[in-house]
């Protein structure tokens, strides 16, 4: 057995109010690993992603981040312990500027890096340098959702979950929203993704999980994705 | 003529006193999204803690050097002990649990300082007037109070926009569950908020009590009022606390004078016009 994962959940019960959501999830990711979550709506794939922030308490299970178990933790505890979220919607702080937005997230990383600056953040997204002064609701979507991806990098998260990154943006800005998590993954932070783009997932992660009605159906590689097209294919409604 | 002067001063100053009592109740309203009705019942408390902080050491302003920061311990201490019950509930119960604290606060008062107003002395120093014309003189303690609460307006203004405390703030503000997952202990933020709010409503009380003088229900009236500027103001916004503060202070100082028979309905006039026009308030987000 090699290293043990970053993250590793096992046996995920997630609850809301009566409705059983998640249902004995296993879960993991490596160091630097890119992983897909897929799914049609409904699924499950959002609240695991909130089930592994802290954003919602799993009834069951067990949730080990670096080591360490997590479950019931508060999510601010779990971004320090190296955590990024890039939540559905984007969630930036309109009342704020851009280069608030970013300053607002910068820390250390919880192993002591510091690769993330606000300089190299907006190396990787030039439209928001020249967008600095700019409130967060003057943003066109697409700058908007490099904004929310670019405040996560500022707390040099080991672990980097995005959901739905791309949706609702147009082709030419999901192709940089992609190039740029392409990127993020190659120094090393490891990536979860949500996704319906079943092409461009591929490009970006090596292992893919598909979620039906609270469970994993699948996991495998790309090359397993492949080969069971048509199964993925029917599981996605594609 | 020196009738109106007089009226502007005075509902500039009753607003610059208001402002700081609603400025308090709409961080925690637009923040931490609780309707607290007890409010009116830490102005209270600040008249009073004028009354003893003054006998104490001689000086209003000591008294509120010394008032602001006990204000906010206190506050710090009723948020843990009631207030983080409240942000997952409902209304009604925000509602209910705050008015018993209204009702125990009462109790407390009566029972510390009885029921006969108390003055409280005008430092020597600022009892005289200033004259503005050859017959009006203005008290030049009021000045000075418009000063202290000018000065804590701006440096309200000042933390809010210019530091990182206020960066948070605003995002709490905004997207609260964000500030969390990105590695800020909202349970703190909304502590300091909530006793910062109770602060400043003391402050306005303490500031108040040498015009005023400290008696039961002094803090009735100013929740109410609050309220009406948060509204106008819209829910969280300091900038709207402010203009709606003036705004309301001008109205009752005017209508008093101009308009007695209809002084009491004027401000929830004001209220309604605003809201059809901008029904989110001044600064209100839709």
């Amino acid at each position: 057995m090699s290293e043990r994962p970053l993250l590793e959940a096992r046996g995920l019960n997630t609850y809301y109010g009566a409705s059983h959501v998640l249902r004995s999830v296993d879960f993991h990711v490596g160091r630097g690993e890119t992983v897909s979550l897929l799914g049609r709506n409904g699924m499950g794939k959002t609240t695991l992603m909130r089930s592994l922030m802290g954003l919602v308490v799993p009834k069951s299970g067990d949730i080990r981040f670096a080591g360490v178990e997590v479950r019931g933790w508060r999510p601010s505890a779990i971004a320090r312990a190296g955590v990024g979220f890039v939540p559905e919607g984007r969630g930036i702080f309109p009342n704020l500027t851009v280069e608030e937005n970013l300053v607002f997230a910068e820390r250390e990383g919880a192993d002591g890096r510091r690769d993330w600056t606000r300089e190299a953040v907006l190396d990787l997204f030039p439209r928001l340098a020249e967008r600095r002064t700019n409130w967060g609701n003057q943003l066109s979507g697409g700058e908007q959702q490099m904004l929310t991806i670019g405040r996560a990098l500022m707390s040099n998260p080991s672990l980097l979950l995005v959901d739905e990154a791309t949706e609702g943006l147009a082709p030419l800005v999901r192709d940089d929203i992609w190039r740029t998590l392409r990127l993020i993954a190659d120094r090393g932070v490891a990536i979860v993704v949500v996704d319906k783009n079943l092409d461009d997932v591929v490009k970006l992660c090596r292992r893919h999980i598909i979620l039906v009605k609270g469970q994993i159906v699948f996991e495998g590689d790309t090359r397993a994705l492949a080969a069971n097209d048509d199964f993925v294919r029917s599981q996605l409604g594609l | 003529m020196s009738l109106v002067l007089v009226q502007i001063l005075n509902g500039l100053q009753y607003g610059l006193l208001l402002f700081l009592a609603a400025s308090g109740l709409t961080l925690v309203f637009g923040i931490l999204g609780v309707i607290n009705l007890a409010h009116g019942s830490f102005y209270m408390l600040g008249a009073y803690l004028a009354v003893t902080l003054t006998a104490q050491f001689g000086d209003i302003f000591v008294a509120l050097a010394v008032g602001i920061p006990l204000a906010f311990v206190f506050g710090a201490a009723i948020e843990w002990l009631f207030i983080r019950h409240l942000y997952k509930r409902d209304h009604l119960q925000q509602v209910l649990l705050t008015f018993a604290l209204i009702l125990v606060f009462k109790e407390v008062q009566q029972t510390l300082w009885g029921n006969h107003p108390l003055s409280i002395p005008t430092p020597s120093y600022l009892s005289s007037s200033i004259s503005l014309t050859p017959d009006l003189g203005y008290p030049v303690y009021r000045f000075a109070l418009m000063g202290i609460c000018v000065a804590l307006a701006l440096a309200m203004m000042f933390v809010i926009q210019r530091t990182r405390v206020g960066r948070l703030i605003r995002a709490a503000e905004s997207n609260p569950e964000m500030v969390e997952a990105l590695g800020y202990d909202s349970r703190i933020l909304y502590r300091m908020v909530f006793a910062a709010g109770v602060a400043l409503a003391a402050a306005a009380g303490i500031l108040a009590a040498p015009i005023e003088s400290a008696y039961p229900g002094i803090g009735d009236r100013v929740l109410i009022i609050s309220f009406v500027i948060v509204v106008i103001g819209g829910i969280g916004s300091i900038r709207g606390a402010f203009l709606g503060a003036l705004l309301i202070g001008l109205a009752d100082a005017f209508g008093k004078v101009f308009v007695p028979e209809f002084s009491s309905v004027l401000i929830y006039a004001v209220m309604a016009l605003i809201l059809v026009v901008r029904p989110s308030g001044l600064f209100g987000r839709a």
